[in-house]
């Protein structure tokens, strides 16, 4: 089986070197790229991806011109098997090698697995506030919420990805179409006066307001806010253009077939079968400085699926993990002259469901172990040369026979 | 003879770096060492008078002492005639004492060719001013460098940098200038007399007059008087020097002195700390050192009890600071490093042992200069860049001593001690931003991960670096020397690839613990962050380094070549990345070594292209070359076999 090309090119280290010398090349220009494109652009251009493209300026047309994060992590993972199977095998001598590479292996497919599977949202809570759901830090939703019903809400929500220019959303449970005329991932409100500008939309607050388009912003501390047009169409004909944004704060109100509706463009929610109230936020500094010296949330948990009830408290490196969520402390906004001017303090916690969060600390004890055990193989062997250099030392040896293995010398006659 | 000699180098040292601990001598009949041990709080920590005096001094002059030339006549030898010198301490108390005199001291540094023509002052030097040089030019200052503080400090230019840096100096002075006293009291001590007599007085006609009645007009303007003055003290006034009024109840109530002056309204009494500074910096100003000792002593005394572990902790860093035990063992291991060198050429065994015992006598200077450190902060040792710097350093001397003791060949002496001094320059360089034991941010404050994460990440910097210069003496001696032999040859490689598998170990466990902490604090494992992606490339590197050899790839020159590469790897991800100024790490932000770490780049690059020249210019390999065309004599055309192993 050795003697296939293709098993040898796969199985040989040199491929192995190529593949770290990619990886580094790949990791070095993924950081410099962050300056320019922003984290979460690179993250999906150059390590979330097969190729790093380059795009001819002027033109659409995109060149790869670098192997991506997939497929060097992808070729280094066969080249890592296809060699154990053929070339290096498993034998006992070899157990502190496979246990690295097992560690490797495990973390790699961890991380693949955690980019698929991650999902990042955040909880911004006041003091007081109780929430069932988390937010999206930058992915929003066109949310059609049924009010009719004083008791409860039914929500509809499209999200961002179906707000195309020109498409047509039909759902069976409400009794209007929408057709989406403009989306804009990224906008900003128009100040001053605009007169020449006509009015985007018929109805609504969003009558009276002008939005001009933005590009999407790359740094991770801003977000885009996007802003859409979309025509709603009853069973009766048109019923007007509604101006949607994320900068309106409210909802905006109509009725269709006697039933009202409220419609908002939003941070994407996701919904949780538990409620998290913040009952307190602190976040103090070190006297006379403005350096942080903590930052914590104190939270009530309610499930009332399960009769839970308790406190918790949320500080820095100090997350809480509930029913596959955890629960970071993100960001505060708690200080003392807050407290003054009479504000409630807020807190952001960070919600991420990670499915494989266990493995990378499962593939450090694997590396790790396999790193103990390697060196110890190594230290006994050491320990026997240094023994049997002794007994060889002991024993009158003939010149000869002692050149032969240069390497029993002892360490002082090397200095001389 | 020969096993005397090193003893007696060591021995000299030793005794030098133990004379350091003693308290230095007195120049004046003022009580100075125990005035700089006094406790006061700064950047949230307890600190002493001296460290403050020290840091700020650091910061505006970029040296911990003044000097100034006073009589540019008088012959070099006698340095006491020709320059003024003062410690920080001394410069401090005489700013917040005789400021008329103190205005005068050249102590702000300026080397910005315009920011020096904006300012009409010389461009070529000494680049030191004083504050009476700059003050017809204040307006302007204050002008640009608030321009520039709009500016994000990645985007200033070299300019702007520099007029901000001067303007926040300033401020930094006229602050200090104003901690112990407000800066135009002549006699303070009686200023706080009549504002303890006018207090009550005062007090008693506000409620009065609040109340409508009538009431004392003199005694109400009096205290107003007062009040206006120290409410303004209280907005400039820089260290934190009162102590807590009930250190059993608010042990971290410090105040400054103009804000403790306003808490004596509610009390009725200024607090007895500002009568005892006040008592101090008056027989200073009036050059009264019976005056000046008595108080101290008083103040000192009053202290022992309730805050004894302030005032302990004011005499340790005193201590420290006097002591300098880096700028010591830097001092040590430039002296290891030039008898490494010369064993090389002559009288190897007396040169190699006496360069090693320094070595050991530096690394133990370090190592105690680490654990003080450790105690005074109560934090494991690396927690910021600055103190990443040593611990670098500190980690490549170990690695060196234990290569030394093991080959006694000065190759391990040389390269630790060359590591060792270059950290500690950088550690100075990066000291000049100011206090370097600040407080912990909430994110970075977990003592565990600390001393996990970091020590693992910052040795495996050590190691890669110890790598790349045992690469370096390589590349060094076998080009321009003919010294290195087989046997040079065969011990360098093994160090250097045992200190690689050294490397990638820590590294790799360091890079994964830290995804391990993020994971706990930021809520991913990796988040591609250009701190962890620098990591990331320092393990990828060292893993290809060893795949290469074992894949027989590289011989030993290309070893020597990947290795020596490892070093701009591994200076990238230290500083580098903080320069790009983005992600959640850029907390460790510095903005002037870039020049400095791209010429760093620039030598690596021209050692590689060094390392890379055929055989024959190498003046060790041509040797062996000779050799063995002499072997083979008549048969010139055939390749030498001697050749082929190191290429």
């Amino acid at each position: 089986m050795r003697s296939n090309p293709l098993v040898r090119f796969f199985s040989s280290l040199k491929l192995t070197v190529v593949c770290l010398a990619c990886a580094t090349v790949l990791v070095f220009i993924g950081t410099l790229a962050q300056v320019n494109q922003g984290l979460y652009a690179v993250q999906a251009n150059y390590f979330q991806s097969f190729f790093v493209f380059w795009q001819v300026p002027g033109t659409a047309l995109r060149i790869p011109v670098f192997p991506g994060g997939y497929l060097v992590g992808g070729v280094l993972l066969v080249n890592l098997i296809v060699a154990y199977a053929t070339r290096i095998g498993f034998r006992r001598i070899h157990t502190g090698l496979l246990l690295i590479h097992a560690g490797l292996v495990l973390l790699l497919l961890g991380q693949l697995w955690t980019d698929l599977a991650q999902r990042e949202s955040v909880m911004r809570l006041e003091e007081g506030e109780t929430k069932s759901y988390s937010e999206s830090q930058r992915h929003t939703e066109l949310a059609v919420a049924d009010v009719s019903d004083p008791s409860h809400d039914q929500v509809v929500a499209i999200p961002e990805a179906q707000l195309k220019p020109g498409a047509e959303i039909r759902l069976a449970s409400l009794p209007f179409a929408i057709k989406v005329q403009q989306f804009w991932l990224n906008s900003a409100p128009v100040r001053g006066q605009t007169n020449a500008v006509v009015p985007m939309a018929t109805q609504g607050a969003g009558r009276n307001q002008q939005f001009m388009q933005r590009p999407p912003v790359t740094s991770t501390d801003e977000r885009n806010v996007p802003t859409a047009v979309v025509e709603l169409v009853g069973n009766g004909g048109l019923l007007g253009t509604w101006l949607l944004s994320d900068w309106l704060l409210a909802p905006q109100s109509l009725e269709v077939a006697g039933k009202k509706y409220e419609l908002s463009l939003r941070l994407a929610r996701y919904y949780k079968p538990f409620s998290i109230t913040l009952l307190e936020a602190r976040h103090d500094n070190y006297k006379g400085t403005s350096i942080p010296r903590n930052f914590s949330s104190r939270v009530r948990v309610r499930n009332p699926a399960t009769g839970e009830d308790r406190e918790v408290l949320i500080r820095m490196n100090d997350p809480l993990r509930y029913d596959g969520f955890t629960f970071y402390q993100y960001q505060m906004m708690a200080g003392e002259d807050l407290r003054q001017a009479g504000q409630r303090p807020t807190s952001t916690l960070q919600v991420v469901r990670n499915p494989g969060w266990l493995t990378p600390y499962i593939a450090c004890v694997l590396v790790g172990l396999g790193l103990v055990v390697q060196f110890s193989t190594h230290l006994i062997g050491f320990a026997r040369r240094r023994l049997a250099k002794a007994v060889l030392a002991a024993a009158p040896v003939p010149a000869a026979a002692r050149e032969r293995k240069p390497k029993l010398k002892p360490a002082k006659a090397l200095a001389r | 003879m020969k096993k005397i000699v090193p003893w007696i180098v060591v021995g000299v040292f030793a005794l030098w770096v133990l004379g350091g601990l003693r308290p230095p001598a007195e120049k004046t009949a003022f009580d100075l060492t125990d005035f700089g041990r006094l406790p006061v709080l700064l950047n949230g920590r307890v600190q002493p008078i001296d460290s403050v005096a020290r840091n700020a001094l650091l910061q505006i002059r970029t040296r911990q002492a003044f000097a100034e030339v006073k009589n540019p006549d008088a012959p070099w030898w006698k340095p006491s005639e020709k320059y003024t010198r003062m410690s920080a301490l001394e410069w401090f108390l005489e700013l917040a004492a005789r400021p008329e005199q103190a205005d005068h001291r050249k102590v702000f540094r300026i080397d910005n060719p315009e920011l020096l023509s904006l300012l009409r002052l010389p461009v070529d030097g000494p680049f030191y001013f004083s504050l009476h040089d700059l003050a017809p030019h204040l307006a302007e200052i204050d002008k640009q460098g608030q321009r520039a503080a709009a500016i994000e400090p990645a985007t200033r230019t070299a300019f702007e940098k520099s007029v901000f840096r001067l303007q926040q100096n300033l401020i930094l002075y006229q602050r200090l200038k104003n901690t112990l006293r407000p800066e135009d009291s002549d006699d303070f001590s009686a200023e706080l007399a009549a504002f303890q007599r006018d207090l009550e007085p005062g007090l008693a006609a506000a409620a009065k007059s609040e109340a409508g009645q009538a009431h004392d007009e003199k005694a109400l303007n009096a205290l107003v008087a007062h009040v206006r003055r120290y409410n303004d003290l209280a907005q400039t006034a820089y260290p934190l020097i009162l102590p807590p009024p009930h250190p059993e109840m608010q042990r971290d109530a410090w105040s400054s002195l103009g804000a403790g002056l306003m808490d004596a309204l509610s009390t009725k009494q200024v607090p007895p700390a500002a009568l005892a500074y006040a008592a101090m910096v008056t027989a200073y100003r009036h050059d009264q050192p019976a005056q000046f000792n008595q108080a101290l002593d008083n103040y000192r005394q009053s202290l022992a009890g309730p805050l004894a572990t302030e005032v302990k902790k004011g005499r340790e860093e005193y201590l420290f600071n006097q002591w300098q035990p880096f700028y010591l063992s830097t001092t040590i291991y430039v002296l290891a490093f030039l008898f490494g060198c010369a064993s090389w050429f002559g009288w190897p065994r007396v040169l190699n042992r006496s360069g090693f015992y320094l070595l050991v006598l530096g690394l133990i200077v370090h190592t105690v200069g680490i654990a003080f450190r450790m105690a005074l902060e109560g934090r494991p040792p690396v927690t910021n860049l600055y103190s990443s710097a040593v611990f670098v350093g500190w980690g490549a001397v170990v690695l060196g001593v234990v290569l030394e003791r093991i080959y006694r060949d000065s190759v391990g002496l040389v390269m630790a001690s060359a590591i060792g001094f270059v950290t500690q320059i950088i550690a100075h360089n990066l000291s000049v931003g100011g206090d370097t034991m600040e407080m912990m941010r909430a994110v970075l404050d977990s003592n565990f991960w600390l001393s996990t994460h970091v020590i693992t990440v910052t040795l495996g910097y050590s190691a890669t670096f110890v790598a790349g210069f045992l690469a370096i003496v390589y590349i060094l001696r076998g080009v321009f020397s003919r010294g290195l032999n087989a046997e040079a040859r065969g011990a360098l490689s093994r160090m250097v690839y045992g200190t690689v598998c050294f490397a990638t170990l820590f590294s790799f466990v360091g890079t994964v613990l830290g995804g391990i902490w993020a994971d706990q604090s930021w809520g991913r494992f990796w988040g591609w962050d250009p701190k962890e992606n620098g990591a990331l490339i320092i393990v990828l590197w060292n893993a290809l380094i060893l795949h290469a050899r074992w894949g027989g790839l590289v011989k030993e020159r290309g070893l020597m070549n990947l290795a020596v590469f490892g070093n701009i790897v591994t200076s990238f991800s230290w500083f580098g990345v903080n320069m790009l100024g983005v992600g959640l790490h850029s907390y460790g932000f510095m903005d002037k070594a870039a020049f400095w770490l791209w010429s760093f780049i620039a030598t690596q690059l021209a050692l590689i292209g060094l390392g890379l020249l055929p055989p024959r210019y190498w003046a060790s390999l041509r040797n062996l070359k000779a050799a063995s065309d002499g072997k083979t004599g008549s048969q010139p055309k055939t390749a030498p076999a001697g050749l082929r192993s190191p290429a």
